[in-house]
């Protein structure tokens, strides 16, 4: 593992022939790994409800922002939407209410999912271990939660209030999710956030931790860059695109096995070209918006980030296909999870 | 009477592969991931006439949203559909009965992994897997680290072969584990040992025939070679004189130069 001063190093080091040799190696060892392939998924935004204070985030408990719930029969029309574009991956999001998405509400959108999509991930508020384990059984394959930054003093100065703002209880989430049996967990951390080296520095460090402690996940890592949402700043450091893409290649080279995923925020251009260099993952045709897919009336309501990519589905798997990869839509075939 | 012709043909003709009584001619076996189109895929499948590929169930598009890769397929090809994604016998047991009820036949490649980071197959939970689908009558092909103790217990847990990897999985390291492979292929005679992964050219797939392999499986190198259905044809070629090589008795190699000098030679005169 690189240290501190290494990885600063790296990430300040701007010679153009550096960066190039980085994303060669990166490029090769993404080949060699995951072939030709790029596995597709979409995010579905179940509520909106928070009861978290985070200062960089749409759905903040203070926002006054129109606050949805999809119902059984929402959750239907969204998903039967989606789903008709060949999305089978599907992430099922909601803001950290405990109290506005309990379990027993998972645990309903899970059984209708179950019917659209053949992988299930959810990014929702932390839980224990044996909530999880139950979530497993009813059909969850992966839980994604990111520690947004793992710099204590800027972890407090951006979580004010709720749950969230317990750092420790975050950082233990994607332990808990690999005890109870999730078969993937994606973690990442916020970049802009705080400092990039150190946070990289402890992402990494995470990640051989729970490697170590339980091999059989499947583990992805995300770097979602702080942007505007309708307008706001929220960065305290500005990570531009070469030191974005320095950071997806650093991490494959690092973590050869290890997926990388890519949302919608990022636009299409960079996109396009962060495809080759070591993502293996990508959201396609992605609204943040609750019930953003299907539903009327959803201009009025703050999407947890602004999307730059509008393409559709059939618009990404028509690109993959002219830059001479396998679009995957199909990456998992759901198996009973219950104890026979 | 014989012509000297077919006298030659007999003398230089492999006897068929034999799995679960189904022969097979090609010991090329090809395996389905990484391809970066399925046209690829198929022009492969044909320019090295393989008869067995392995595809893993859960990229099955069952759906038809996109090409579904059996589709690409010919009929006559055996399909090996493999439990990838599993991490324990439990699990592979139920992908191979999804498998067998999705249409895709009683052929399993098992594969049982619980370590993301290296991908190397638990031999135990694989010999679980392997006797319980094979007393349900599946044809099972286990993927397994070259272990001489595991390699026994799967051929009694009824495994039609034993599929000793090379190396580590996409690595195109070549036999690393050839000694182990070697007591396999000495000790394990009841059923076929084809290796595989880790295979990244056909001078290595030569090599483990040339050791008394019984086939080869190979993917990665050829669905990222830039021409992959010429390498196929190159695996599948080199396959055959690894296998004739074997079969005509190669002169052992030898650690030191034949001394020209006989020094018990004197005990003779």
């Amino acid at each position: 593992m690189l240290n501190l001063q290494q990885l600063q190093n790296i990430l300040n080091n701007d010679s153009p022939e550096f960066l190039e040799e980085l994303a060669q190696k990166a490029h090769r060892l993404t080949q060699q790994y995951f072939g030709r392939t790029m596995v597709l998924y979409a995010p579905i935004y179940l509520s909106n409800y928070c009861s978290s204070h985070c200062t960089y985030c749409g759905f903040s408990l203070h926002n006054r922002i129109k606050r949805l719930r999809l119902n059984p029969e929402q959750m239907h029309q969204e998903m039967k939407t989606v789903a008709a574009t060949g999305i089978e991956n599907i992430l099922l999001l909601t803001g950290e209410s405990y109290k506005a998405t309990p379990l027993s509400y998972l645990k309903e959108a899970i059984a209708i999912a179950k019917q659209y999509f053949t992988s299930i991930a959810l990014e929702v508020h932390p839980m224990d271990s044996q909530e999880y384990h139950e979530l497993f059984q009813h059909g969850v394959d992966g839980i994604t939660v990111y520690q947004e930054t793992y710099n204590r003093d800027r972890y407090k100065e951006v979580h004010l209030s709720g749950k969230k703002a317990d750092y420790d209880y975050r950082y233990g989430t994607p332990e808990r999710a690999a005890q109870a049996g999730m078969r993937h967990v994606s973690m990442g951390i916020l970049l802009g956030l705080a400092d990039v080296a150190t946070d990289l520095l402890s992402l990494y460090q995470h990640l051989r931790y729970m490697e170590q402690h339980y091999p059989g996940v499947e583990y992805s890592v995300s770097f979602p860059r702080l942007r505007t949402i309708k307008g706001h700043e929220f960065a305290i450091c500005d990570v531009d695109d070469k030191k974005f893409i320095k950071v997806i290649c650093l991490t494959r080279i690092l973590f050869p096995r290890v997926g990388i995923n890519l949302s919608t925020r990022e636009n299409a251009k960079l996109r396009d070209h962060a495809l080759g260099l070591g993502v293996t993952r990508m959201s396609a045709g992605s609204n943040t918006s609750v019930g953003g897919y299907s539903l009327e009336n959803t201009d009025d309501q703050e999407p947890q980030f602004d999307i730059e990519d509008h393409r559709s589905v059939s618009d990404m798997i028509q690109l993959l296909k002219e830059k001479n990869f396998d679009p995957v839509l199909t990456d998992w075939r759901p198996i009973s999870n219950q104890a026979s | 009477m014989q012509t000297t012709e077919t006298k030659h043909i007999e003398k230089t003709q492999d006897t068929p592969l034999v799995i679960g009584g189904k022969s097979f001619t090609n010991r090329f076996l090809l395996g389905t991931g990484k391809f970066k189109n399925k046209q690829d895929l198929a022009d492969s499948i044909e320019a090295c006439g393989t008869q067995i590929v392995t595809v893993a169930l859960r990229r099955i598009d069952l759906e038809h949203h996109e090409e579904n890769i059996l589709e690409y397929i010919p009929k006559n090809v055996t399909l090996l559909t493999n439990t990838s994604g599993a991490r324990n016998a439990q699990e592979a047991v139920r992908i191979a009965h999804l498998a067998r009820e999705s249409g895709c036949g009683n052929w399993i490649k098992i594969e049982v992994i619980n370590d993301s980071k290296y991908l190397l197959p638990d031999n135990n939970e694989t010999i679980k897997a392997t006797e319980i689908l094979s007393k349900e009558g599946f044809m099972v092909l286990p993927y397994m680290s070259p272990d001489l103790y595991a390699a026994r217990e799967l051929v009694k847990a009824g495994a039609a072969t034993v599929m000793p990897l090379g190396s580590l999985i996409g690595s195109n390291q070549g036999i690393k584990a050839k000694e182990f492979i070697k007591i396999l292929i000495e000790e394990i005679r009841d059923v076929p040992i084809i290796v595989d992964a880790g295979i990244g050219s056909p001078s290595q797939a030569a090599e483990a025939m040339e050791m008394g392999a019984d086939a080869v499986l190979a993917n990665t190198a050829v669905a990222m070679a830039g021409h992959p259905a010429m390498i196929a044809k190159a695996f599948a070629m080199a396959v055959e004189a690894g296998r004739l090589g074997y079969l005509s008795k190669l002169p052992a190699k030898k650690d030191i130069a034949s001394a020209s000098s006989p020094l018990t030679g004197f005990l003779y005169e």
